[in-house]
């Protein structure tokens, strides 16, 4: 359980984030989602206790962040942003530091460390010097240094920045299964990750939260609105007049008056009607030339645009 | 206490991945191998004295050398967020790097031991200063240290972190020097804060309390203060 309470963070007089509040169950697949500079590392940050809130507090299983500072960072494993690591050291030996330093105890630490490194696809590298490394297994070997010491918590900033389309799919695979004992939070400005993995979505714009909830229902709620497109030949003005008598219509605009006497029309509707048959014959019956008709429903990218942009 | 000698370990090990920790250690070797033999073949004397303060000289030049990186490197790649949010306590990251900074000084001073034997050979030198000296020498070196971590917890960049180093080490040196123009009771201040002046006693083999409290404070202090200006984080 990871609570945050009316976090605020301030750099001088300029907020990085205001207010942020929010709860994470146990079990959890959270995104965090935002352009650049909303506030993500910043939340980040303060959640694993690197730097204090200017205000509020954060909880996680039940322990103040900065009271209970060391045994909450025992329960958490951290990836912070750009993937930080001892860039002369050699993997294996690395992440024997990082469980050495997480506290697993001296005759485990092997094992635990071998189990690691297979479960992110690094042990074939175990004796490589991370510089030597490409950026797709550096970003492995930070996730494997997150899942050292198995912390119920994990928190990752941008876990598949930088990476080629394959290894994003095995990145996502990787979370997918961590998320079956753990409570993940993860941040990104790629929305289909979102969708693929989070079981919820925070969006975070200029650093305060602006909508919370599953995917799913975020889709669903914010694309209440099809768009039928349309390009037809004719007089504009009349044939948006003669669309608007339509039932289920709610509007319609008048994109742009092509060359000659062509005009592509927005045709908003109620998203569950489907209005172009309607549309087919009004165009039709009135002698006008139907050029071109593509319906298109609000996806995730759209959503995320509209919240964080603003009018 | 686990912590500590765990990141003691790394940096230990991270001071012979990079050349600079040889480049020292030649470098002092060869510099404190030629101070002997003019001691040797020049005043023709078994005696320590000189050597020693031009063996502290040089340490006052190699020492932020061996601290430049310790903090700075941190900042510059990020790693201090990965070590910090880590269950380790902030002064066991500044204990656990001091003390690698230290054993790699301890090894360098305990080579020139090697010196010392031969001064045997060839003298008989009175054991009880050359002793004596060497405490001094480790007291004074170590102070360096604790003063060099502090300027690397400064800045991002080693070279800034040696330059303030040496600037600061330098500084407190020769504190003492400038006090001749001063009123009586800001000169014996600055006297008793100088590096410079507590090493006398030790050189002459006399070894005074006064002397190694002074050093000792001065490393919790330098060391104390390193903690909090890694947390400054936290205060802005
Ligand atoms: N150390 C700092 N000093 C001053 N301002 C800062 C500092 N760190 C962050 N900020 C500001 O706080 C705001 C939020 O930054 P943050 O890094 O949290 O954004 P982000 O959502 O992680 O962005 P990105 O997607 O680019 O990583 C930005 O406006 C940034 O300029
Ligand atoms: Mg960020």
């Amino acid at each position: 359980m990871i609570k945050a309470s009316k976090l605020t963070k301030k750099y001088g007089t300029k907020a990085a984030i205001q207010d942020v509040s929010f709860n994470i169950d146990k079990g959890e697949v959270v995104g965090f989602l935002g352009p650049n500079g909303a506030g993500k590392t910043t939340t980040m940050r303060i959640l694993t206790g690197y730097i204090p809130p200017t205000s509020g507090k954060v909880e996680i299983g039940g322990l103040d962040v900065f009271d209970d500072s060391l045994e909450v960072r025992r329960k958490l494993g951290y990836l912070p942003e750009n993937t930080p690591l001892y860039l002369d050291m050699d993997v294996e030996v690395f992440l024997k530091y990082i469980a050495a330093l997480k506290k697993v105890s001296t005759d485990k630490r092997s094992n635990h460390v071998s189990k690691i490194m297979k479960v992110c696809g690094i042990d074939n590298v175990r004796q490589s010097t991370i510089k030597t490394l490409s950026k797709g297994y550096k970003q492995r070997v930070g996730i494997a240094q997150a899942l050292i010491g198995n912390p119920e918590y994990l928190i990752l900033d941008e876990p598949t920045i930088g990476l080629d389309p394959k290894q994003i799919i095995e990145i996502r695979e990787l979370i997918k299964s961590l998320a079956e004992d753990k409570t993940i939070i993860l941040s990104t400005h790629i929305l289909p990750e979102v969708s693929m993995t989070c079981s919820r979505v925070i969006i975070i714009a200029e650093g305060k939260i602006v909508a919370e909830d599953t995917p799913n229902n975020l889709e669903n709620r914010l694309s209440g609105v099809a768009k039928v497109l349309l390009t037809v030949k004719g007089p504009g003005e009349e044939i948006s007049s003669k669309l608007k008598e339509i039932s289920g219509v709610k509007r319609v605009n008048i994109e742009k008056t092509q060359a000659s006497d062509l005009v592509d029309l927005e045709v908003a509707s109620q998203k569950d009607v489907d209005i172009r048959g309607q549309l087919a014959q009004a165009v039709v019956q009135n002698n006008w030339d139907l050029l071109e008709m593509r319906r298109e429903v609000l996806g995730l990218e759209e959503i995320f645009l509209k919240l964080t942009t603003k009018e | 206490m686990n912590s500590i000698f765990t990141i003691t370990l790394k940096e230990l090990r991270s001071y012979f991945t990079s050349p600079i920790a040889y480049v020292v250690f030649t470098m002092f070797l060869v510099l404190s191998g030629y101070f002997f033999s003019v001691i040797l073949f020049i005043s023709k004397e078994a005696s320590f004295r000189g050597a020693a303060s031009n063996i502290i000289i040089t340490l006052l030049f190699l020492m932020p050398l061996i601290t430049m990186r310790m903090f700075s490197e941190e900042r510059k790649m990020g790693t201090l967020e990965l070590l910090m949010t880590k269950p380790v306590r902030d002064i066991e990251v500044m204990l656990g790097k001091f003390l690698a900074a230290a054993i790699l000084f301890i090894t360098m001073l305990a080579s020139t031991l090697v010196y010392i034997f031969i001064l045997t050979k060839y003298g008989n030198p009175d054991m009880g200063p050359i002793w004596s000296a060497y405490l001094g020498i480790l007291l004074c070196g170590l102070s360096f240290i604790a003063l060099g971590i502090f300027a690397s917890t400064l800045t991002e960049n080693q070279i800034i972190a040696a330059v303030i180093g040496f600037a600061l080490v330098l500084l407190l040196w020769v504190m003492s020097w400038i006090s001749g123009n001063l009123g009586e009771v800001d000169s014996e201040l600055l006297s008793y804060i100088s590096l410079s002046t507590h090493l006398e006693g030790f050189v002459k083999g006399v070894i005074n309390l006064k002397d190694v409290v002074y050093y000792l404070s001065f490393i919790v202090f330098w060391l104390f203060v390193s903690v909090k200006s890694i947390e400054i984080r936290k205060w802005k």
